[in-house]
């Protein structure tokens, strides 16, 4: 039963070489990389039920106990954000198969999707630091092939910024690692955890603390998000999409991780400097999504307001503030992937990215009109929408907490986003109509599809919060109670 | 030891950065390259050094072992600086032969965008 934790890993790997040697049979690929994401999402269901069940389910390789051995953990929390990035996965992958063209679907997508896959779940599941480490390279690596992927200037110029950051910061994090092991002689997190515990966190852990803050910040796209917007405004629209929506999110699960269990003992100093940086992080993603007439721009920046919003619930640190930073971190891996691929639905449309060059987009389609106003209130956190309940959560948290800086900031930000998203939908979709019926590129079937089931989703999620309210509940529980963490990977049976 | 192996990780950190910060693709590149060399000499100093202890092989049978550990995880971090590395220079060849320059101060966005 156990070994079941390690498929959402290993089966997009095994199926991603299996798909290398199906180069040339594009139609192949797609059917079993379909029917593999599906699986995969339907197996990491099942594993997030069973774990409500029986409590945190662990998996020893090789039968060595830990911390000598690598420990896969699976906790509601990670299994949550596995579930969510393969139903993600899955419908982007529907989206591609309409819109990637077949000389890039020639060239690997697949299989390098699929490997991404795997280094995303494997950074979600891994008990170990290095481990995890090898895991984001695995993500990453992957990234680098997809962005440049197809060759234009554009990718060419932008991915060379992006791998040069990426290396950068990979090199902090192994200086990060070379430190911790250095000063508590382990690698395994719960293991690292019961050592900080008993040091009391000096300040050595601090300092090695805010290296790691270093470095996940510059993966999640908090305060150092310089190279986000260009990065993700280059690979094509699918591809972008799941960038947009997993990889940032890869990075704040692990500032989740480690500031929730790690490093939790001196909140004074490290909390606050990640309120600091969520509230820059938000102001000046902010000032981006209202500054440009870029698609393109508008909604990556949009992507680095959300990553400030979610990491001011880590910041404010208690347990509605945490409640809600989950609830919005599962809404916004699917309505981002919904944004981007609305976006990109919208610039095939109309042959442009620029804002001034569309109007009246809906009375030609109305469907895709729609589905983007839904999207725009959804990301705002209007009601019935799943934005809401994560938004009322973390000002509950931010008003228990005395924060009231960092709830001015977010709710102020709600409004930037909010305005953002009506701009474009004010210049693109109404006004004067300026396709003519008979020049009127027709919707495919394929790409609207997707957007209308991502479209479904932030609805069920808003009208039925209730029903993942019990997992997000436990994984808060998890998460503010190392010990329980603890417990699963070293006492287990004994305790 | 751990003292001069530090100082060597300094300079090597310095030189790494200065070169990353430098016009020239190539010289980047070669930044990343040495920086690459810092860390994992850093990790293998956090694992410790003792002058009578001997390598990791069982057959030695010596009384003390050096820590073997790090020398695994350099091991992993090497073969996968070396993938990326790889990578990076063929990239930067290709926008080289793309774009016709290796100065990153030409490679902006904006120019283009219109």
């Amino acid at each position: 039963m156990n070994n079941l934790l390690v498929l959402p890993m290993v089966l997009p790997l095994l199926v991603g070489i299996l798909l290398i040697f199906l180069r040339p049979f594009v139609k192949w690929q797609r059917v079993i990389s379909f029917a593999t994401l599906l699986f995969t999402f339907g197996l990491s269901i099942y594993l997030l039920f069973h774990v409500q069940q029986e409590g945190i389910i662990t998996l020893d390789f090789g039968g060595w106990s830990p911390p000598f051995g690598i420990s896969f953990v699976g906790d509601s929390f990670s299994l949550l954000l596995t579930a969510t990035t393969y139903f993600i996965a899955t419908i982007c992958s529907l989206y591609s198969f309409s819109t990637m063209g077949k000389d890039k679907e020639n060239m690997f997508v697949y299989p390098l999707v699929h490997l991404l896959l795997a280094g995303v779940s494997g950074s979600f599941l891994t008990g170990d630091l290095f481990n995890l480490y090898v895991c984001f390279e695995v993500m990453l690596l992957a990234s680098y092939a997809l962005i440049v992927l197809g060759g234009e200037r554009v990718q060419l110029r932008e991915a060379i910024k992006y791998v040069l950051v990426n290396v950068l910061s990979s090199f902090i994090f192994l200086i990060a690692i070379a430190y911790l092991y250095g000063v508590t002689g382990t690698l395994n997190l719960a293991h690292l955890s019961v050592r900080i515990a008993e040091a009391g966190q000096p300040p050595i852990l601090t300092t090695i603390a805010i290296v790691f803050l270093l470095v996940f910040s510059l993966k999640a796209g908090l305060l150092l998000y310089f190279w986000l917007p260009g990065a993700y405004g280059a690979p094509p629209m699918a591809i972008a999409a799941l960038f947009g929506a997993l990889l940032t999110k890869v990075g704040i699960y692990a500032l989740f991780r480690f500031f929730t269990m790690l490093f939790y003992h001196e909140p004074e100093l490290t909390h606050t400097i990640i309120a600091v940086m969520a509230i820059v992080t938000m102001v000046g993603g902010s000032i981006g999504a209202v500054a440009y007439n870029d698609l393109r721009k508008i909604v990556s920046y949009n992507v680095v307001i959300a990553v400030g919003f979610i990491l001011s619930g880590l910041a404010i640190f208690n347990e509605a503030a945490i409640e809600g930073s989950i609830y919005y971190l599962v809404h916004d891996m699917i309505v981002k992937a919904f944004l981007f691929l609305l976006v990109g639905v919208t610039i095939y449309l109309s042959g442009t990215q620029r804002l001034e060059r569309m109007s009246g987009m809906i009375r030609n389609y109305p469907l895709l009109g729609w589905l983007f106003f839904l999207a725009t209130i959804s990301l705002a956190g209007i009601p019935p929408l799943s934005g809401f309940v994560g938004k009322v959560f973390v000002a509950q948290g931010a008003i228990d907490g005395q924060a009231f800086v960092l709830l001015a900031v977010t709710l102020i930000s709600s409004i930037f986003v909010l305005y953002s998203l009506l701009r474009i939908f004010r210049t693109v979709f109404w006004g004067e109509t300026i396709i003519g019926t008979d020049e009127m590129v027709p919707l495919k079937t394929g790409m609207i599809l997707p957007c209308a089931l991502l479209g479904a989703a932030t609805l069920a999620l808003g009208l039925g919060a209730e029903s993942i309210s019990g997992i997000v509940q436990d994984a808060v529980n998890t998460l503010l109670n190392p010990q329980i963490y603890i417990d699963a990977v070293l006492n287990r049976g004994g305790a | 030891m751990e003292t001069m192996m530090s100082l060597l990780v300094g300079v090597l950190v310095t030189v790494a950065t200065y070169l990353i910060l430098s016009k020239s693709l190539l010289r980047v590149i070669l930044g990343t390259a040495i920086m690459s060399h810092a860390v994992h000499l850093l990790i293998m100093i956090m694992g410790g050094f003792s002058g009578d202890s001997s390598a990791p092989l069982l057959g030695e049978e010596a009384t003390s072992y050096t820590d073997a550990l790090p020398q695994a995880l350099i091991l992993t971090a090497i073969v996968i600086s070396f993938g990326v590395t790889a990578l990076f220079l063929v990239l930067a060849y290709r926008t080289y032969r793309d774009l016709g320059t290796d100065d990153l101060t030409k490679l902006r966005g904006l120019d283009d965008d219109e």
